[in-house]
């Protein structure tokens, strides 16, 4: 009896969060239009359906040329948005503005998972050579298999473009790791050089707070004293 | 180390209660439902995070109650830590040493060893391999660091490797490269895990065996025999022998997680052919020989609890047990027993000191 009575009180709970709006449970809406975007907007990741009203409900507050802009980037984002036919990079343009930079050194390519690690990169002003962005990693429990992703791509940049370095720049993670395997094996006959990122203590840690794994692996893997001198 | 007080609020049968320890031998006499084996589950939370018992926190909540809480007086080296735990419904597990609460609980394990012997330890002896090998990485993961990442490890790679095999069975399709690729992972993370179980059984044995002679008091012989395809085979090999075995059984069939131990007294193995007492006398000596072991490895006396203790045990084991458990080292003891007197007498012959509490319903 106690739980039916906690069920009918949800509504009111709702109330009691917003201010202005009258927020209705969430199940019963009063108009398709509003539970049809209510839907699409939860469909995002990370939004639930209380968020979704919460985003529609300030929408509809809004003006309408506030609303019409919105959908106007939106179906600009599905007609205009590119992937780069060298790096697959999201672009404005069939070559995107990395590959297209005369400045940048087109025999050193990065690899990596997706444009978040390209902007990642980016943003340290310190990589001066050209992306691969594979658009995922091997993992046969989210049904992506090496076929899925930008491999076979890659192994064709290297036949067809002259490269002397490959930086597989991948998450230390599981499945990371796997598909860095994979690459190296597939990649290995290149005359290339195959790097990959240093992992280790990280800026600014103090050594007691690092965690045991990557502390073992610093150790192990010690670099000379210059190499840690400016350059 | 030795917990010294403990106060209960709103768990399982407790509305409110308060106890003080001895540092030493501690017996919970009272009639059966009272909350003995609850008390001993309250201080197996308190050194554990969870229950013995029950995985689900909130059923450990008195019914009709929003939450529990317990907090416990430990006592290190004259030092003072108050470990404190409450949880309540829909809400995440709340643990605190000293007021600091943790951000991960598995920080908190092996700060207060304990090691619970319990009637239910018989599913040891009964039940499939997966319960003997948690037995084996629950004694393993507390001494070395590294066990449990590969363990985690080890199985992530086992998930995608069997998740890769039944889509190919389902679409048909042949993909030996792939399931290759995560052979690579199994091999990395299952041999060191392999290597630590090894050298660990090796440790155990021989305490074990000391402990089951000390027990038992006539002369049988009990050995442990740990069973792994790894050991006559190379894991590499044994992975790409078994490629055609696993695609047919969407799984893989060999490897570290198929690991067991068989027990055997005189040659004969425990499960067929041991009488309860000598299966209890058993899992006893295997309890006793993971205390010795964590006493060893953490440099740090585990408490001991011994839940329901007279079931299947003769008078004169019994009495072998206590002197045993009573000696420097063990830590600090909790027994329980329906029978008020029993236990106390044993003591008594022995002369050895014990805090008597007999739980009476009003103190529930």
């Amino acid at each position: 009896m106690n739980n039916i009575k906690e069920g009918c009180m949800k509504p009111k709970l709702l109330n009691f969060e917003s201010e202005s709006t009258e927020i209705y449970p969430v199940e019963k809406f009063p108009s398709k239009t509003l539970e049809k975007a209510v839907e699409v907007f939860s469909s995002l990741p990370g939004v639930g359906k209380k968020t979704a009203l919460r985003y529609v409900l300030h929408l509809l507050k809004e003006d309408a040329g506030t609303i019409e802009n919105f959908s106007e980037v939106l179906q600009n984002l599905s007609n205009n948005i590119q992937h780069c036919k060298n790096c697959f990079n999201i672009s404005d343009n069939p070559v995107c503005e990395v590959c297209s930079n005369p400045k940048r050194e087109q025999e050193v390519i990065c690899i990596v998972q997706d444009i978040r690690d390209v902007l990642a990169i980016e943003s340290t002003m310190q990589y001066k050579g050209v992306y691969h962005v594979l658009g995922g990693l091997i993992s046969p429990i989210d049904s992506v298999g090496p076929n899925d992703i930008k491999i076979n791509e890659l192994i064709h940049r290297l036949q067809t473009s002259r490269i002397n370095e490959v930086i597989m720049a991948l998450s230390t993670t599981m499945e990371g790791d796997t598909t860095n395997f994979y690459l190296f094996k597939k990649i290995k006959d290149f005359p290339v050089k195959i790097t990959t990122l240093a992992r280790g203590v990280a800026f600014g840690d103090e050594l007691e707070y690092t965690d045991e794994i990557t502390l073992a692996r610093s150790i192990t893997n010690r670099v000379p004293y210059e190499n840690t001198l400016a350059r | 180390m030795y917990l010294k007080e403990l106060s209960l609020f709103n768990f399982k049968n407790y509305s409110e209660a308060f106890f003080e320890f001895s540092e030493k031998a501690n017996f919970f006499g009272g009639n059966n439902g009272i909350g003995k084996t609850n008390l001993l589950d309250a201080i197996y939370y308190t050194s554990f995070c969870k229950s013995f018992f029950n995985p689900i926190d909130s059923q450990n909540i008195q019914s009709e109650k929003d939450f529990f809480m317990l907090k416990g007086l430990y006592l290190k080296d004259g030092e003072e830590s108050i470990v404190h735990c409450s949880i309540k419904r829909n809400q995440k597990k709340l643990f605190k040493l000293n007021k600091k609460t943790y951000e991960r609980l598995a920080e908190h394990i092996g700060k207060f060893p304990l090691v619970m012997v319990s009637p239910a330890d018989v599913l040891l002896i009964l039940e499939g391999s997966e319960t003997r090998r948690k037995f084996l990485d629950g004694i393993i993961a507390q001494s070395n660091k590294n066990y449990l990442d590969n363990l985690l490890n080890y199985n992530r790679a086992l998930a995608q490797r069997n998740v890769l095999l039944k889509q190919m069975a389902a679409s048909g399709r042949c993909d030996k490269e792939s399931v290759f690729l995560w052979n690579e992972q199994l091999v990395k993370f299952g041999n060191p895990i392999y290597e630590a179980r090894c050298e660990f059984i090796r440790d155990f044995i021989p305490i074990f065996r000391s402990y089951y002679s000390q027990i038992s008091d006539i002369n049988e012989t009990v050995s442990l025999v740990y069973e792994s395809m790894l050991l006559e085979n190379n894991f590499t090999e044994l992975l790409e022998n078994a490629y055609s075995r696993d695609r047919a059984a969407t799984h893989t069939t060999c490897g570290i997680h198929k690991d067991d131990m068989t027990f055997f007294i005189n040659d004969f193995p425990v499960k067929k052919f041991a009488s309860q007492g000598q299966q209890k006398t058993y899992l006893l000596s295997l309890r006793l020989a993971q205390a010795q072991y964590i006493t060893e490895k953490l440099k740090m006396k585990p408490i001991i609890l011994l839940d329901d203790i007279y079931d299947k045990l003769d008078d004169e084991r019994l009495a072998r047990l206590i002197a045993i458990l009573v000696n420097d080292s063990f830590g600090q003891l909790f027994i329980t027993d329906t029978h008020p007197q029993r236990i106390p007498q044993v003591f008594e012959k022995l002369q050895i000191p014990v805090k008597i509490n007999i739980l009476q319903a009003s103190e529930v």
